[in-house]
């Protein structure tokens, strides 16, 4: 199965995600730069981290009028699997791919820290090897990560469930304490309808080796993996 | 067609949490400036356009925001000039 992590002017976390499915996973892997109009045959999509065009006008806004974002969004709409990882989902959410927009964090820091989040929806084809209820601790590293979304559309997002990640404390409560940069009901991640496109402001490519603090990364890209082959 | 320059404010929309604002007017309450209720933090922008008149040159930067320079989960917008250049 084929990775295209798309390179943008400004990512930062591409050859995370490379290593995550090539060194890691033993998967093909192949970045796609932004000015291409082919993902060179990639079953799956990773929109990388980082601050792509300087997050100049607002994070992910120019990144989404790439040409290669054309392709992404057919991809995506053809039921092909993308994820959107922290400056990912913004531009994914600046794209259309995925509701709501990530903005300034509650506290104004950048915030560079390991938070732990709560598997809320397992339907997805990131999510699908994740136990309901199932805690991952992986690193955030953002300074726009509040996730915010009209009033209508977050009821539908609750009632479809379509919220896949929350932030949650120690005793796995999406408590005040453990939202750390203040987004609607703790929310660290969404998916769209088909459930082929997810996006999450915490890093699971960071989280992939023991060395680096975490393995709980993993299980995303074995979900994709699985959904993939399938 | 003629030259116009149209300035837009962009704000954060109303009722959603402006921690920058707040900081700022934290801050302006610092230094005394009791009187202040709220701040608003955004961002101004300018726009050299040609258009037949200034009501095209309004009617297309209201587009631009529309559908690039404001974030419509999030930000308001509005014309705050249009002047011949």
């Amino acid at each position: 199965m084929k990775f295209g992590i798309v390179s943008f002017p400004g990512s930062n976390c591409d050859d995370d995600a490379v290593f995550a499915a090539a060194d890691v996973l033993g998967q093909p892997a192949v970045k796609l730069w932004h000015k291409d109009h082919d993902l060179q045959g990639s079953d799956v999509i990773i929109l990388p981290g980082g601050f792509s065009y300087g997050d100049y006008l607002r994070a992910g806004a120019i990144a989404r009028f790439s040409p290669i974002m054309q392709e992404v969004a057919a991809h995506a709409q053809r039921g092909g699997p993308v994820i959107g990882i922290c400056n990912g989902f913004q531009i994914a959410c600046e794209a259309g791919l995925l509701p709501g927009a990530l903005m300034r964090n509650a506290g104004l820091k950048f915030l560079s820290m390991p938070v732990t989040i709560r598997v809320e929806n397992t339907g997805t084809r990131w999510t699908a090897l994740c136990r309901d209820g199932q805690r991952l601790t992986m690193p955030i590293a953002h300074g726009e990560g509040r996730y915010t979304v009209d009033h209508a559309t977050l009821e539908r997002l609750e009632g479809e469930g379509l919220v896949v990640f929350r932030y949650v404390d120690a005793a796995g409560e999406a408590s005040p304490e453990a939202n750390v940069n203040g987004s609607l009901d703790n929310i660290a991640g969404v998916r769209n309808a088909a459930g082929n496109v997810v996006g999450l402001m915490p890093h699971p490519e960071r989280a992939m080796d023991a060395l680096l603090g975490s393995t709980d990364g993993l299980v995303l890209f074995e979900s994709v993996l699985a959904a993939v082959h399938a | 067609m003629k030259h116009f320059r149209v300035s837009v404010h962009i704000v954060p929309r109303k009722g959603l949490l402006d921690p920058q604002g707040k900081a700022v007017a934290d801050a302006l309450h610092s230094l005394g400036f009791g009187a202040v209720r709220e701040v608003h933090v955004g961002r101004h922008l300018v726009i050299e356009t040609e258009a037949a008149n200034a009501e095209a040159a309004e009617a297309a930067v209201r587009e631009m925001c529309t559908r690039l320079l404001a974030n419509p989960v999030t930000e308001d917008y509005e014309i705050a000039g249009v002047a011949s250049a």
